[in-house]
């Protein structure tokens, strides 16, 4: 595409970037908290229209190509949409939409007030990252986005009203540059090899240095670095306390965006460029992201059982969660790569919803300590059903979207004749009934005492959103042609390449 | 109407129910009348597709597709028709005894009490009419799900320890071993629909086969075969109308359904005779009748003995499915039906005994057939079922069973009937005994109070019951019909 004669669908991919940092900017220069939060939703919704036309777009005319200020790639940056970032990018931007209208009550109550307007501010640059990340087809430009997104999350975190949170935010501000800085070595070794930094020529080029050494040293850096960031056990460290700490809104989103675009560009990394031939069949990859994500499973999911605060339960959830995720890419077939991209949806959707009642019973009880929770279903019954219906999804009972994950996670294991992992995917979700168990029992059959005995459902504004993410948990079980359908073309892409 | 249709109002009733109940939450009469217009309205509608299913139809509707090879659709068979009707049909019953049960033992939330069953009865409806595994696995968790609450619906410290192991046994056993051999015959089959003669393909070893169906008899803990019985008894905690509708009609036939439709629609009797890898399955559902009678023995509370019996009789339709002879399947199918009347009967019993002396344990009941003789009739009349003697519904499923087994020459399974009979008599006669010729404990008004019969709705349910176990022997015709033509033996039964 050439920069003459643009009209705004065709600025579209540049939009998708360009709105958010103008939002933080204007948020950043007025700082008023209302306006800051009117700002951030105005943008917040543009976004998914934008996405959803680019996605459209893909899948109808195939992959959209942009380039920035009218370089040509390679040379110049290039935007480059297909299936699997296109959905990627549908995904982030859908969950700041349906965050933002719930962030304001939840905002007012958790942070002081001379600071809100700045957390939209942070909230926006955030959201410019993860997007940015998703969209860019060029190397290195992915690594600033990635800058730009952990900055703005590391004061997301801090800004929550615990003093553990600046810890927390500490925590990951070292884990994370750790893991950004792996990351930038891994794309410096592969520019020295291939002399071109945007993702279609790199995989081009890639070919002829194969086999070499610093293309093996940059596809361990790129691994370790990224695993860092989307917290493949044992580089999860930072996760639980970054996660707990947070104030509830940047959890929600945090926890249902962050690390899906990590992922993303591991798959990236793997699929596209360095080819699933080589990554899998002549390294031993399976085997490590396939131990690391069982252990992930199950380790963290029985720590989440022990847990006494839901916030943190439910962050070691997520890297249980996550163990899936890497798993389904470890299968390294296309039933396993679409189980590892609709879950990424499909995660993103319920532990949405659980941390949004989470953010819901804060407001109300101000903490989320399990003992606190007595009987509080029969007091916020439309909230903890909502807490149920996502429960629900994360154990993978039919009919919810958890069971979709699963149904493909466990048909590639049988398909590969990894039988016994199929079973060892139903153990590790069992783990689940325990965990989610517990506070169902604590809220639903028990009479209402303490804090729990005054509380009420929240405002709508609150409930509303988080309804919206506990139903889509039902909707897009009972009917997956959509999301399963895309991550199944999207799997395609992936396994056909960039060459 | 379209076969269709009455399915799916089928499904939407109860569902519809439970929709409606909250809603006249102030209103107790309005709302008990929702349940029982629900359950009236369910039997009219399930009994307005047995005409189609006696004709040899199979009426279905539109599959709705989650994701390429999962798809949520409902097809009725004989074998559906005959659990539908007999869930449909005792709901009635029952919604009459949880009234008479619920208000006179002035139980808390009652509301959500009658929103659970509805749900539990849309979900066992589900599970009658599923045309595939998916569908049947999605309404059997929902079951799962729907009756944790009434189960934990004392609130007490023993009600949630009951719940915990209900839900954990249940669930933990769908997801460790159904699941997985779901998916692993959508592996090897391609597909998950029920047809007549199975979907396994038989280029799929033997020992596959053996332990596939050891996935499924052990994964549908529903079916409680030995050793994953703990979550019945453990159930028991829950108020009596659940223990008699749920854990001895639509739970646990849901189970030993599961097992049977499993056999028939997705092995095969002829897949599982060849392979002969599926021998294990008699001496388990053996094991378990046995077992299991001689600690209903040994139990005092009656809801415990009561349980105790319902699993070793759950595993005489797993026998009798493991005989893999038509006959026998025939049998299987006339016990789901026989069972249900004639427990159902004696649950009521145990609830009405409860509700109008606060008794509990078989050791306190000297007597009481004097002072509660409609009651201890039914309960009579019921026992003499489960022992399987004739004029009661029991004696004729047992009667097919053994016929299965005569001509399969299964002399194990024989062995086991005759046996368990025995001890069937042993733990139910001497309660009958001693209700109606021992002497009352001379303490007994003190105790108990100077009780009657319990209230009159009770009592009318389980006269019902009652009448019903003998009605099932007497006209047997309808029910015998839908059994055989599953097998696709005609009447007077070719071979």
């Amino acid at each position: 595409m050439t920069g003459e004669g643009l009209t705004l669908a065709q600025q579209l991919p540049a939009l998708q970037i360009v709105l958010p940092l103008t939002g933080a900017a204007l948020c950043a220069l007025i700082d008023r908290r209302n306006v800051g939060w009117a700002i951030a939703t105005l943008v917040s919704f543009a976004m998914p229209v934008i996405s959803v036309m680019l996605l459209i777009q893909v899948l109808t005319t195939g992959p959209v190509s942009y380039a920035f200020g009218g370089w040509e790639p390679p040379y110049g940056i290039e935007y480059r949409v297909d299936v699997i970032n296109g959905f990627l990018l549908v995904l982030i931007s859908l969950m700041g939409a349906v965050v933002m209208p719930y962030a304001r009550r939840s905002v007012a109550s958790e942070i002081a007030e001379n600071k809100q307007a700045w957390f939209y501010c942070v909230y926006l640059l955030c959201l410019a990252g993860l997007l940015g990340m998703a969209i860019t087809g060029d190397a290195f430009n992915a690594f600033v986005f990635m800058e730009v997104s952990s900055l703005s999350m590391y004061v997301l975190i801090a800004l929550g009203n615990d003093r553990r949170a600046l810890v927390a935010a500490y925590q990951y501000l070292i884990l994370g540059t750790i893991g950004a800085t792996f990351y930038v070595i891994g794309v410096g070794l592969l520019f020295a090899m291939t002399g071109t930094l945007n993702f279609v020529d790199m995989a081009e080029r890639i070919v002829a240095v194969e086999q070499t050494r610093p293309v093996l040293a940059a596809l361990a850096f790129i691994t370790v670095g990224m695993c860092l960031k989307l917290a493949l056990f044992p580089l999860h460290v930072w996760l639980p306390n970054a996660y707990t700490g947070a104030p509830s809104v940047a959890t929600v989103f945090i926890a249902s965006t962050a690390t899906k675009v990590a992922v993303y560009l591991l798959l990236r990394y793997y699929y596209s460029i360095f080819g699933a031939a080589f990554v899998f069949d002549d390294l031993p990859v399976t085997p490590i992201l396939l131990i690391l994500s069982l252990a992930g499973m199950f380790v963290a999911s029985a720590v989440a059982i022990f847990q006494s605060n839901i916030k943190r339960m439910l962050a070691y959830s997520s890297v249980a969660q996550i163990g899936y995720i890497t798993l389904g890419m470890a299968e390294a077939t296309r039933l396993g790569l679409t189980g590892s991209i609709v879950h990424l949806f499909n995660h993103a959707m319920m532990k949405g919803a659980l941390f949004m009642v989470m953010g819901c019973i804060a407001y109300r009880i101000g903490n989320c300590r399990l003992n606190n929770m007595a009987g509080i279903g029969r007091r916020m019954p439309v909230t903890m059903a909502a807490f149920v219906i996502a429960g629900l999804s994360l154990i993978g009972v039919p009919g919810t979207v958890g069971f979709i994950s699963k149904w493909y996670l466990a048909l590639a294991a049988f398909e590969n004749g990894w039988w016994w992992l199929a079973f060892l995917i139903m153990g590790s979700s069992f783990l689940a009934v325990i965990y989610i168990g517990r506070v169902i029992e604590m809220a639903w059959f028990r009479e209402p005492t303490g804090p729990a005995a005054e509380a009420t459902e929240p405002p709508l504004s609150m409930l509303i959103p988080t309804w919206i993410l506990a139903g889509a948990c039902i909707v897009f079980g009972l009917d997956a042609e959509m999301t399963a359908g895309v991550a199944a073309q999207a799997a395609d892409a992936l396994f056909a390449g960039l060459r | 109407m379209s076969g269709s249709t009455l399915i799916l109002l089928a499904l939407a009733i109860p569902a519809i129910a439970a929709l409606l109940i909250p809603l006249f939450h102030r209103l107790p009469n309005v709302r008990e009348a929702v349940t029982l217009l629900a359950a009236g309205l369910l039997a009219v509608v399930v009994y307005a597709i047995v005409p189609m299913v006696m004709a040899g139809d199979v009426p279905m509707t539109g599959a709705l597709e989650v994701v390429p090879g999962l798809e949520i659709g409902f097809s009725v068979e004989p074998l559906g028709m005959i659990f539908a009707c007999v869930a449909s049909t005792l709901w009635i019953v029952n919604s009459i005894y949880s009234i008479g049960y619920m208000r006179g033992n002035s139980e808390p939330r009652q509301t959500s009490f009658y929103v659970c069953f509805a749900v539990a009865i849309a979900a066992t409806m589900g599970i009658a009419f599923s045309a595939n595994l998916f569908s049947l696995f999605l309404f059997y968790e929902v079951l799962t799900l729907s009756t944790y609450p009434l189960v934990t619906h004392k609130g007490n410290d023993a009600a949630r320890r009951g719940g915990r192991i209900y839900l954990t046994l249940l669930l933990g056993t769908s997801m460790l071993l159904l699941l997985p051999a779901i998916i692993w015959t959508e592996a090897l089959a391609g597909t998950l629909n029920f047809t007549s003669g199975g979907i396994i393909p038989y280029t799929v070893p033997p020992a596959i086969i053996g332990i596939l169906l050891l996935l499924y008899v052990y994964g549908i803990g529903k079916a409680a075969v030995m050793p994953i019985h703990f979550w019945l008894p453990a159930a028991m905690v829950a108020p009596t109308p659940v223990s008699a509708l749920l854990h001895a009609v639509a739970v646990v036939k849901a189970g030993v359904f599961t097992v049977t439709k499993v056999v028939v629609y997705v092995f095969g009797l002829d897949l599982l005779v060849n392979a002969g890898t599926a021998g294990w399955m008699m001496w388990v559902a053996g094991f378990t009748v046995i077992v299991a009678s001689l600690v209903a023995l040994r139990q005092d509370n009656l809801k415990k003995r009561l349980a105790y019996s319902t699993i070793s009789q759950l595993s005489y339709v797993v026998l009798a499915v493991s005989i893999l002879a038509p006959l026998s399947l025939v049998g299987a199918a006339l016990h789901i039906a026989a069972h249900a009347v004639s427990k159902i009967t004696l649950f009521f019993a145990a609830g009405s005994i409860y509700t109008a002396a606060h008794m509990t344990e078989v050791s306190q009941m000297n007597g009481i057939g004097r002072r509660m003789p409609w009651t201890m009739g039914a309960f009579a009349i019921g026992a003499l079922s489960m022992i399987g003697v004739p004029p009661t519904a029991g004696f004729l499923s047992k009667w097919f069973m053994l016929s299965g087994a005569y001509t399969a020459e299964a002399w194990l399974a024989v062995g086991v009937i005759v046996v368990s009979t025995a001890l069937n008599a042993a733990y139910f006669l001497p309660i009958v005994y001693s209700a109606f010729l021992r002497k009352e404990d001379e303490d007994h008004a003190e105790k108990h109070g100077n009780h009657g019969e319990a209230p009159l709705a009770v009592v009318i349910a389980l006269t019902l019951t009652a009448a019903g176990t003998i009605l099932l022997f007497l006209f047997p015709g309808p029910l015998l019909t839908l059994a055989e033509s599953m097998m696709g033996l005609g009447i007077g039964g070719e071979q």
